[in-house]
Protein backbone atom coordinates (compact mmCIF):
# COMPACT_ATOMS: atom_id res chain seq x y z
CA UNK A 1 0.00 0.00 0.00
CA UNK A 2 1.51 3.40 -0.58
CA UNK A 3 -1.44 5.56 0.01
CA UNK A 4 -1.74 6.94 3.75
CA UNK A 5 -4.54 9.21 5.63
CA UNK A 6 -1.52 11.40 7.02
CA UNK A 7 2.45 11.52 7.03
CA UNK A 8 2.29 10.00 10.87
CA UNK A 9 0.61 7.09 9.06
CA UNK A 10 3.58 6.22 6.55
CA UNK A 11 6.52 5.63 8.95
CA UNK A 12 7.74 2.34 8.76
CA UNK A 13 7.09 -0.44 5.81
CA UNK A 14 10.87 0.49 4.46
CA UNK A 15 12.25 -1.02 1.71
CA UNK A 16 14.82 -3.78 1.95
CA UNK A 17 17.36 -4.30 -0.67
CA UNK A 18 19.81 -6.46 -1.83
CA UNK A 19 23.47 -5.54 -2.16
CA UNK A 20 24.93 -7.66 -5.07
CA UNK A 21 28.49 -5.96 -5.55
CA UNK A 22 29.38 -5.71 -1.81
CA UNK A 23 28.49 -9.33 -1.94
CA UNK A 24 30.13 -10.35 -4.48
CA UNK A 25 33.66 -10.75 -2.24
CA UNK A 26 32.19 -13.27 -0.53
CA UNK A 27 30.85 -15.67 -3.10
CA UNK A 28 33.73 -17.60 -4.69
CA UNK A 29 32.19 -20.20 -7.38
CA UNK A 30 29.94 -22.98 -5.82
CA UNK A 31 30.44 -21.67 -2.79
CA UNK A 32 27.14 -21.43 -0.80
CA UNK A 33 26.38 -17.89 -1.30
CA UNK A 34 26.23 -14.55 1.45
CA UNK A 35 24.06 -12.36 0.88
CA UNK A 36 23.95 -8.63 2.66
CA UNK A 37 20.79 -6.89 2.42
CA UNK A 38 20.10 -2.80 3.44
CA UNK A 39 16.22 -2.25 4.96
CA UNK A 40 16.48 1.25 4.48
CA UNK A 41 15.02 3.29 7.55
CA UNK A 42 16.52 6.88 6.00
CA UNK A 43 12.43 6.17 3.74
CA UNK A 44 10.92 7.30 6.95
CA UNK A 45 9.04 10.50 7.00
CA UNK A 46 11.93 12.13 9.05
CA UNK A 47 14.48 10.73 7.17
CA UNK A 48 15.57 8.40 10.22
CA UNK A 49 15.00 5.56 11.90
CA UNK A 50 13.91 7.45 15.08
CA UNK A 51 10.38 7.88 13.51
CA UNK A 52 9.35 4.82 14.85
CA UNK A 53 10.32 5.24 18.17
CA UNK A 54 9.50 8.93 18.23
CA UNK A 55 6.09 8.02 17.16
CA UNK A 56 5.25 5.15 19.29
CA UNK A 57 6.19 6.90 22.45
CA UNK A 58 4.48 9.60 21.80
CA UNK A 59 1.40 7.53 21.12
CA UNK A 60 2.16 5.36 24.35
CA UNK A 61 2.40 8.03 26.41
CA UNK A 62 -1.28 9.35 24.86
CA UNK A 63 -3.10 6.58 25.82
CA UNK A 64 -1.60 6.46 29.33
CA UNK A 65 -2.99 9.84 29.75
CA UNK A 66 0.98 11.22 30.40
CA UNK A 67 0.35 13.44 27.39
CA UNK A 68 -2.13 15.81 27.12
CA UNK A 69 -3.34 18.44 24.56
CA UNK A 70 -0.75 21.45 24.74
CA UNK A 71 2.04 19.58 26.67
CA UNK A 72 5.69 20.39 26.26
CA UNK A 73 7.85 17.48 25.59
CA UNK A 74 11.35 17.26 26.90
CA UNK A 75 13.93 14.96 25.64
CA UNK A 76 17.84 14.41 25.57
CA UNK A 77 18.44 13.95 21.58
CA UNK A 78 21.77 14.64 19.59
CA UNK A 79 19.28 14.93 16.58
CA UNK A 80 17.43 12.07 14.70
CA UNK A 81 15.08 11.45 17.56
CA UNK A 82 14.32 15.14 18.13
CA UNK A 83 13.66 15.83 14.48
CA UNK A 84 11.20 13.06 14.40
CA UNK A 85 9.56 14.01 18.09
CA UNK A 86 9.67 17.80 16.70
CA UNK A 87 7.69 16.49 13.44
CA UNK A 88 5.17 13.82 15.15
CA UNK A 89 4.76 17.16 17.59
CA UNK A 90 4.09 20.21 15.18
CA UNK A 91 1.23 17.61 13.26
CA UNK A 92 -0.08 16.80 16.98
CA UNK A 93 0.03 20.57 18.52
CA UNK A 94 2.85 19.87 21.38
CA UNK A 95 5.80 22.19 22.37
CA UNK A 96 9.16 20.74 22.19
CA UNK A 97 12.12 21.20 23.92
CA UNK A 98 15.52 19.15 23.15
CA UNK A 99 18.65 18.99 25.21
CA UNK A 100 21.76 18.61 22.52
CA UNK A 101 25.63 18.19 22.94
CA UNK A 102 26.92 20.89 21.56
CA UNK A 103 29.27 19.19 19.73
CA UNK A 104 26.37 18.14 17.29
CA UNK A 105 25.86 18.93 13.21
CA UNK A 106 24.67 22.53 12.43
CA UNK A 107 21.60 20.50 9.99
CA UNK A 108 20.57 19.22 12.82
CA UNK A 109 19.97 21.98 14.50
CA UNK A 110 18.90 24.13 12.15
CA UNK A 111 16.08 21.27 11.24
CA UNK A 112 14.96 21.18 14.62
CA UNK A 113 14.53 24.97 14.80
CA UNK A 114 12.50 24.57 11.72
CA UNK A 115 9.88 22.25 13.12
CA UNK A 116 9.94 25.00 15.84
CA UNK A 117 11.88 23.23 18.97
CA UNK A 118 14.06 24.53 21.88
CA UNK A 119 17.24 23.50 22.14
CA UNK A 120 19.17 23.74 24.92
CA UNK A 121 22.86 22.71 24.55
CA UNK A 122 24.90 20.76 27.29
CA UNK A 123 28.68 20.40 27.25
CA UNK A 124 31.10 18.43 24.64
CA UNK A 125 32.56 16.69 26.86
CA UNK A 126 30.84 13.61 28.13
CA UNK A 127 28.71 13.36 24.84
CA UNK A 128 25.25 12.18 25.28
CA UNK A 129 25.82 11.37 29.26
CA UNK A 130 25.54 14.83 29.46
CA UNK A 131 22.30 15.87 27.73
CA UNK A 132 20.78 13.52 29.68
CA UNK A 133 22.04 14.83 32.78
CA UNK A 134 20.87 18.42 31.57
CA UNK A 135 17.66 17.14 30.50
CA UNK A 136 16.88 15.20 33.93
CA UNK A 137 18.14 18.49 36.08
CA UNK A 138 15.51 20.22 33.67
CA UNK A 139 11.99 17.88 33.86
CA UNK A 140 13.17 18.26 37.77
CA UNK A 141 12.76 21.75 37.83
CA UNK A 142 9.34 21.81 35.19
CA UNK A 143 7.35 18.98 36.48
CA UNK A 144 4.93 19.19 34.05
CA UNK A 145 6.34 18.56 31.48
CA UNK A 146 6.41 15.36 29.49
CA UNK A 147 10.32 13.77 29.27
CA UNK A 148 9.85 10.49 27.11
CA UNK A 149 12.87 9.63 27.51
CA UNK A 150 14.09 7.29 24.84
CA UNK A 151 17.26 5.50 27.30
CA UNK A 152 14.10 3.45 29.33
CA UNK A 153 11.36 4.06 27.54
CA UNK A 154 10.09 0.58 27.09
CA UNK A 155 8.18 1.84 23.59
CA UNK A 156 11.08 2.88 21.81
CA UNK A 157 12.40 -1.05 21.67
CA UNK A 158 8.55 -1.98 20.55
CA UNK A 159 8.63 0.16 17.75
CA UNK A 160 10.98 -1.96 16.76
CA UNK A 161 9.98 -5.53 17.98
CA UNK A 162 6.43 -5.20 16.52
CA UNK A 163 7.25 -3.25 13.14
CA UNK A 164 11.06 -3.61 12.34
CA UNK A 165 11.33 -7.14 13.14
CA UNK A 166 8.69 -8.45 11.44
CA UNK A 167 9.13 -6.34 8.06
CA UNK A 168 12.89 -7.88 8.04
CA UNK A 169 11.46 -11.69 8.38
CA UNK A 170 8.28 -11.42 5.93
CA UNK A 171 10.71 -9.91 3.39
CA UNK A 172 13.56 -12.25 4.06
CA UNK A 173 12.59 -15.55 5.82
CA UNK A 174 16.22 -17.08 5.07
CA UNK A 175 17.69 -13.77 7.37
CA UNK A 176 20.52 -15.21 9.36
CA UNK A 177 22.03 -11.93 11.12
CA UNK A 178 20.65 -8.75 11.71
CA UNK A 179 23.08 -6.42 12.22
CA UNK A 180 22.28 -2.64 13.89
CA UNK A 181 23.79 0.36 15.61
CA UNK A 182 23.69 0.90 19.60
CA UNK A 183 22.58 4.09 21.04
CA UNK A 184 19.33 3.91 22.98
CA UNK A 185 19.62 0.22 22.28
CA UNK A 186 16.09 0.59 21.12
CA UNK A 187 16.31 -0.76 17.66
CA UNK A 188 18.71 -4.30 19.19
CA UNK A 189 16.65 -4.74 21.85
CA UNK A 190 13.44 -4.95 20.18
CA UNK A 191 14.19 -6.33 17.02
CA UNK A 192 16.40 -9.58 19.11
CA UNK A 193 13.52 -9.98 21.26
CA UNK A 194 11.40 -10.24 17.97
CA UNK A 195 13.93 -12.77 17.01
CA UNK A 196 14.44 -14.09 19.80
CA UNK A 197 10.44 -15.64 19.49
CA UNK A 198 9.94 -15.64 15.63
CA UNK A 199 13.60 -17.04 14.77
CA UNK A 200 16.12 -18.10 17.12
CA UNK A 201 18.89 -18.75 15.19
CA UNK A 202 19.45 -15.11 14.09
CA UNK A 203 22.18 -13.83 15.17
CA UNK A 204 21.92 -10.47 16.33
CA UNK A 205 25.13 -7.98 15.82
CA UNK A 206 26.04 -4.77 17.60
CA UNK A 207 27.78 -1.87 15.76
CA UNK A 208 28.30 0.81 18.42
CA UNK A 209 30.46 4.17 17.43
CA UNK A 210 33.62 4.54 18.95
CA UNK A 211 34.67 8.31 19.42
CA UNK A 212 37.56 10.71 20.00
CA UNK A 213 38.00 10.86 23.62
CA UNK A 214 36.58 13.87 24.51
CA UNK A 215 33.55 11.98 24.24
CA UNK A 216 34.78 9.71 26.90
CA UNK A 217 36.19 12.23 29.49
CA UNK A 218 34.37 11.38 32.51
CA UNK A 219 35.63 12.90 35.30
CA UNK A 220 34.86 9.74 37.25
CA UNK A 221 33.81 6.09 36.16
CA UNK A 222 30.79 6.41 38.14
CA UNK A 223 29.35 8.57 35.34
CA UNK A 224 29.49 5.77 32.79
CA UNK A 225 25.58 5.56 31.39
CA UNK A 226 24.23 2.12 30.19
CA UNK A 227 21.06 2.67 28.51
CA UNK A 228 17.93 1.33 30.82
CA UNK A 229 16.55 -0.52 27.84
CA UNK A 230 19.65 -2.38 27.43
CA UNK A 231 20.00 -6.15 27.83
CA UNK A 232 23.08 -8.30 26.81
CA UNK A 233 21.28 -11.04 26.34
CA UNK A 234 19.65 -10.47 23.13
CA UNK A 235 22.23 -9.60 21.37
CA UNK A 236 25.11 -11.97 20.25
CA UNK A 237 28.09 -9.69 19.35
CA UNK A 238 28.83 -5.89 19.78
CA UNK A 239 31.61 -4.29 18.13
CA UNK A 240 33.68 -1.03 18.72
CA UNK A 241 33.74 0.92 15.17
CA UNK A 242 36.10 4.24 14.84
CA UNK A 243 35.54 7.21 12.65
CA UNK A 244 37.97 5.72 10.04
CA UNK A 245 36.23 2.46 9.32
CA UNK A 246 33.11 4.05 9.20
CA UNK A 247 34.35 6.82 6.98
CA UNK A 248 35.40 4.04 4.37
CA UNK A 249 32.54 1.97 4.89
CA UNK A 250 30.20 4.83 4.11
CA UNK A 251 31.69 6.14 0.57
CA UNK A 252 31.79 2.07 0.10
CA UNK A 253 28.23 1.73 0.35
CA UNK A 254 27.76 4.95 -2.03
CA UNK A 255 30.54 3.85 -4.61
CA UNK A 256 29.51 0.27 -5.22
CA UNK A 257 25.77 0.16 -4.36
CA UNK A 258 24.54 3.96 -5.05
CA UNK A 259 23.21 4.41 -1.37
CA UNK A 260 24.39 7.70 0.40
CA UNK A 261 23.58 7.12 4.00
CA UNK A 262 24.84 8.39 7.35
CA UNK A 263 28.31 7.94 9.15
CA UNK A 264 26.73 5.83 11.56
CA UNK A 265 25.44 3.48 9.16
CA UNK A 266 29.22 3.14 7.81
CA UNK A 267 30.22 1.48 11.32
CA UNK A 268 27.08 -0.67 10.75
CA UNK A 269 28.04 -1.72 7.14
CA UNK A 270 31.69 -2.50 8.92
CA UNK A 271 29.96 -5.31 11.50
CA UNK A 272 27.87 -6.34 8.51
CA UNK A 273 31.02 -7.63 6.59
CA UNK A 274 32.64 -8.58 9.30
CA UNK A 275 30.39 -11.37 9.63
CA UNK A 276 30.10 -11.70 5.94
CA UNK A 277 34.14 -12.14 5.71
CA UNK A 278 33.53 -14.30 8.92
CA UNK A 279 30.57 -16.68 7.48
CA UNK A 280 32.63 -17.09 4.14
CA UNK A 281 35.41 -18.36 5.66
CA UNK A 282 33.84 -21.20 7.30
CA UNK A 283 32.30 -22.05 4.07
CA UNK A 284 28.46 -21.63 5.06
CA UNK A 285 25.97 -18.98 3.12
CA UNK A 286 23.82 -16.45 5.33
CA UNK A 287 21.63 -13.89 4.62
CA UNK A 288 23.03 -10.64 6.54
CA UNK A 289 20.10 -7.56 6.86
CA UNK A 290 21.47 -4.26 8.44
CA UNK A 291 20.40 -0.90 9.19
CA UNK A 292 20.42 2.25 7.06
CA UNK A 293 19.83 4.54 10.07
CA UNK A 294 19.61 7.77 7.59
CA UNK A 295 20.92 9.21 5.23
CA UNK A 296 24.14 11.45 4.60
CA UNK A 297 22.81 14.64 4.43
CA UNK A 298 23.07 15.51 7.93
CA UNK A 299 26.91 14.98 8.06
CA UNK A 300 27.72 17.31 5.11
CA UNK A 301 29.04 19.28 7.30
CA UNK A 302 31.30 16.49 8.93
CA UNK A 303 33.46 16.71 5.88
CA UNK A 304 33.41 12.93 5.90
CA UNK A 305 32.32 12.75 2.27
CA UNK A 306 34.99 14.59 1.15
CA UNK A 307 38.84 14.84 0.92
CA UNK A 308 40.82 11.38 1.79
CA UNK A 309 40.21 9.10 4.46
CA UNK A 310 42.93 10.40 6.74
CA UNK A 311 41.18 13.81 6.27
CA UNK A 312 37.78 12.57 7.09
CA UNK A 313 38.92 10.82 10.19
CA UNK A 314 40.75 14.06 11.15
CA UNK A 315 37.75 16.15 11.35
CA UNK A 316 35.58 14.11 12.77
CA UNK A 317 38.01 13.80 15.50
CA UNK A 318 36.05 15.57 18.33
CA UNK A 319 32.41 15.26 16.70
CA UNK A 320 29.32 13.15 17.63
CA UNK A 321 28.88 11.32 13.95
CA UNK A 322 26.82 8.71 14.67
CA UNK B 1 54.50 -11.78 22.80
CA UNK B 2 53.06 -8.19 23.33
CA UNK B 3 49.47 -6.69 23.13
CA UNK B 4 48.96 -3.23 22.84
CA UNK B 5 46.16 -1.61 25.76
CA UNK B 6 44.61 1.73 24.74
CA UNK B 7 43.91 3.14 27.89
CA UNK B 8 41.26 5.61 28.19
CA UNK B 9 41.91 9.13 29.46
CA UNK B 10 40.35 8.83 33.33
CA UNK B 11 43.05 5.45 33.68
CA UNK B 12 45.97 7.52 32.65
CA UNK B 13 47.00 8.70 35.95
CA UNK B 14 48.06 5.07 36.40
CA UNK B 15 50.26 4.81 33.53
CA UNK B 16 51.83 7.71 34.06
CA UNK B 17 49.85 9.67 31.58
CA UNK B 18 50.76 6.92 28.50
CA UNK B 19 48.37 6.51 25.85
CA UNK B 20 48.77 2.89 25.33
CA UNK B 21 50.98 0.64 27.10
CA UNK B 22 52.24 -2.78 26.10
CA UNK B 23 51.45 -5.90 28.16
CA UNK B 24 51.18 -9.96 27.79
CA UNK B 25 49.05 -12.95 28.90
CA UNK B 26 47.09 -15.70 27.40
CA UNK B 27 43.56 -14.13 28.46
CA UNK B 28 42.22 -10.78 29.78
CA UNK B 29 42.61 -12.27 33.13
CA UNK B 30 46.86 -12.91 32.49
CA UNK B 31 46.63 -9.94 30.92
CA UNK B 32 45.03 -7.51 33.44
CA UNK B 33 46.96 -9.04 36.10
CA UNK B 34 49.94 -8.40 34.52
CA UNK B 35 48.52 -4.46 33.74
CA UNK B 36 48.47 -4.35 37.33
CA UNK B 37 52.12 -5.87 38.35
CA UNK B 38 53.38 -2.62 36.11
CA UNK B 39 50.74 0.10 37.02
CA UNK B 40 49.35 -1.40 40.49
CA UNK B 41 45.90 -0.45 41.39
CA UNK B 42 44.51 -0.39 37.89
CA UNK B 43 43.13 -3.75 38.34
CA UNK B 44 41.02 -2.27 41.15
CA UNK B 45 39.40 0.55 38.75
CA UNK B 46 38.37 -2.46 35.92
CA UNK B 47 36.87 -5.05 38.13
CA UNK B 48 34.82 -5.11 41.02
CA UNK B 49 35.50 -6.81 43.95
CA UNK B 50 34.28 -10.48 43.11
CA UNK B 51 36.43 -10.45 40.25
CA UNK B 52 33.85 -9.17 37.88
CA UNK B 53 34.05 -6.64 35.06
CA UNK B 54 33.01 -3.14 36.37
CA UNK B 55 29.75 -2.46 34.89
CA UNK B 56 30.48 0.51 33.00
CA UNK B 57 33.70 -0.45 32.02
CA UNK B 58 33.78 -1.81 28.48
CA UNK B 59 36.92 -3.74 27.53
CA UNK B 60 37.11 -4.83 23.58
CA UNK B 61 39.68 -7.05 21.70
CA UNK B 62 40.33 -6.24 18.34
CA UNK B 63 37.30 -4.03 18.56
CA UNK B 64 35.00 -6.68 19.52
CA UNK B 65 33.31 -6.59 23.55
CA UNK B 66 34.99 -8.89 25.87
CA UNK B 67 31.28 -9.68 27.62
CA UNK B 68 30.07 -11.63 24.22
CA UNK B 69 33.59 -13.52 23.72
CA UNK B 70 34.34 -15.04 27.43
CA UNK B 71 34.52 -11.90 29.52
CA UNK B 72 37.91 -12.22 31.53
CA UNK B 73 38.66 -15.78 30.03
CA UNK B 74 38.86 -14.38 26.42
CA UNK B 75 42.08 -15.56 24.88
CA UNK B 76 44.42 -13.46 23.78
CA UNK B 77 47.27 -13.70 20.52
CA UNK B 78 50.37 -12.19 19.83
CA UNK B 79 49.37 -8.58 17.98
CA UNK B 80 46.00 -8.42 19.29
CA UNK B 81 44.20 -4.70 20.72
CA UNK B 82 43.31 -4.09 23.45
CA UNK B 83 40.94 -1.10 24.11
CA UNK B 84 39.39 0.21 27.73
CA UNK B 85 36.43 2.29 27.43
CA UNK B 86 34.70 3.55 30.12
CA UNK B 87 30.41 2.76 28.73
CA UNK B 88 28.92 6.30 27.53
CA UNK B 89 25.60 7.10 25.51
CA UNK B 90 27.12 7.61 22.15
CA UNK B 91 25.95 10.09 19.01
CA UNK B 92 22.70 10.84 17.43
CA UNK B 93 20.04 9.73 19.01
C1 LIG C 1 21.98 7.68 12.80
C2 LIG C 1 21.75 6.70 13.89
N1 LIG C 1 22.43 5.56 13.94
C3 LIG C 1 22.25 4.65 14.92
C4 LIG C 1 21.32 4.82 15.93
C5 LIG C 1 21.16 3.79 17.04
O1 LIG C 1 19.86 3.33 17.28
P1 LIG C 1 19.24 3.01 18.72
O2 LIG C 1 19.07 4.29 19.49
O3 LIG C 1 17.94 2.35 18.44
O4 LIG C 1 20.17 2.10 19.47
C6 LIG C 1 20.61 5.98 15.85
C7 LIG C 1 19.70 6.28 16.87
O5 LIG C 1 20.10 6.39 17.94
C8 LIG C 1 20.78 6.93 14.83
O6 LIG C 1 20.09 8.06 14.78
Amino acid sequence: MTRYDSLLASVGGTPLVGLPRLSAPFNADGRPQVRIWAKLEDRNPTGSIKDRPALRMIEEAEKSGLLTPGCTILEPTSGNTGISIAMAATLKGYRTVFVMPENTSEERRQLLRMWGAEIVSSPAAGGSNEAVRVAKQIAAEHPDWVMLYQYGNDANALAHEEGTGPEILADLPSITHFVAGLGTTGTLMGVGRFFRKAKAEVRIVAAEPRYGELVYGLRNLDEGFVPELYDADLIDSRFSVGPRDAVRRVRELLELEGIFAGISTGAILHAALGQAAKVAKAGEGADIAFVVADGGWKYLSTGAYEGTIDEAEDRLEGQLWA
Amino acid sequence: MAIEVRIPTILRTYTGGEKAVNADGANLHALIDALDASHPGIKGRLLEDNGDLRRFVNIYINDEDVRFIGSLDAELSDGDQVVILPAVAGGAR
